[in-house]
């Protein structure tokens, strides 16, 4: 949904076997500047969504694949449940170094 | 009295959740029926005909070149489209049109497909939004059921020039 950025789970683009979890960083129509993307500035085509793990440099996301057809979103991930040491509500927050240039005017 | 309602309805709703949850299930494993509308896939399949579509191959991963696939489309995730696999993930696919004269060739990445919609000249398909991902497969169309003077498994692509040997 609009304006909500949370984590989610996703059927990777390249091994439809694997999902993957990961941050929704941008939606459709917004502009991004991206982390070692093939392309510097990009425009979120419609219908798809700009994915980002929150481990930069280390994460397989839409930096590597690019974005994400809404359609291989899979689900939403509120809480971590095991280990019990790591019980928590998963945190909807967009980190502010990733604010996208323009957002999509509704 | 009264009692006796209460059962019935509980009876009732229970019968509802079991045949709900079988039904989901077979929907979304094992197959449904299909409508489908537009020109894109003609003349395999015409406007408002019924297909079976079955769940199984995508589920197992056995989707083959040639194969009628019902897609989740890659722009717009609450409709669906049908089209042709003209290519798997590692092959060579021809992403130019056939009126183009100079003809341009890619691979199909890992984990996607490229379809074509049988009607070549009036159909939007990977030609124009590129591969799609593996993971949007719905289902394979097996069996046309309407109208009944085409009923039965459908032909193969009348675009063989389409699918690049290796």
């Amino acid at each position: 949904t609009k304006g909500v950025l949370c984590q989610n789970s996703v059927e990777s683009p390249r091994n439809p076997e694997q999902k993957i979890i990961k941050r929704v960083i941008a939606l459709e129509g917004d502009i991004i500047k991206t982390i070692g993307y093939k392309k510097k500035y990009v425009k979120i085509p419609h219908g798809h969504i700009w994915v980002e793990g929150d481990h930069h440099g280390h994460s397989f996301d839409s930096n590597a694949f690019g974005p994400v057809s809404l359609g291989l979103l899979h689900a939403r991930a509120t809480h971590i449940l095991w280990p019990p040491q790591r019980w928590q509500k998963l945190q909807s927050m967009l980190p502010p170094e990733r604010k996208p240039l323009q957002r999509e005017q509704e | 009295m009264f009692r006796n309602v209460l059962g019935k309805t509980f009876r009732f709703l229970g019968y509802t959740v079991q045949y709900g949850c079988i039904a989901h299930c077979a929907f979304e494993y094992l197959g449904g029926i299909v409508v489908c509308s537009g020109p894109s896939m003609e003349p395999t399949i015409q406007n408002s005909d019924i297909v079976f579509s079955e769940n199984l191959s995508r589920h197992l991963y056995c989707i083959r070149k040639g194969d009628i696939v019902i897609v989740k489309s890659p722009n717009d995730p609450k409709s669906n489209i049908c089209k042709r696999v003209i290519g798997l993930e590692g092959d060579k696919v021809c992403t130019s049109n056939p009126s183009d004269f100079l003809k341009s060739h890619s691979y199909v990445p890992k984990g996607h497909v490229w379809l074509e919609g049988d009607n070549l000249r009036n159909s939007t398909d990977s030609r124009c939004y590129g591969p799609v991902p593996y993971g949007l497969i719905r289902g394979r169309i097996c069996f046309k059921i309407w109208p009944l003077n085409d009923f039965g498994f459908l032909r193969a692509s009348p675009n063989g020039h389409r699918f690049l040997d290796d």
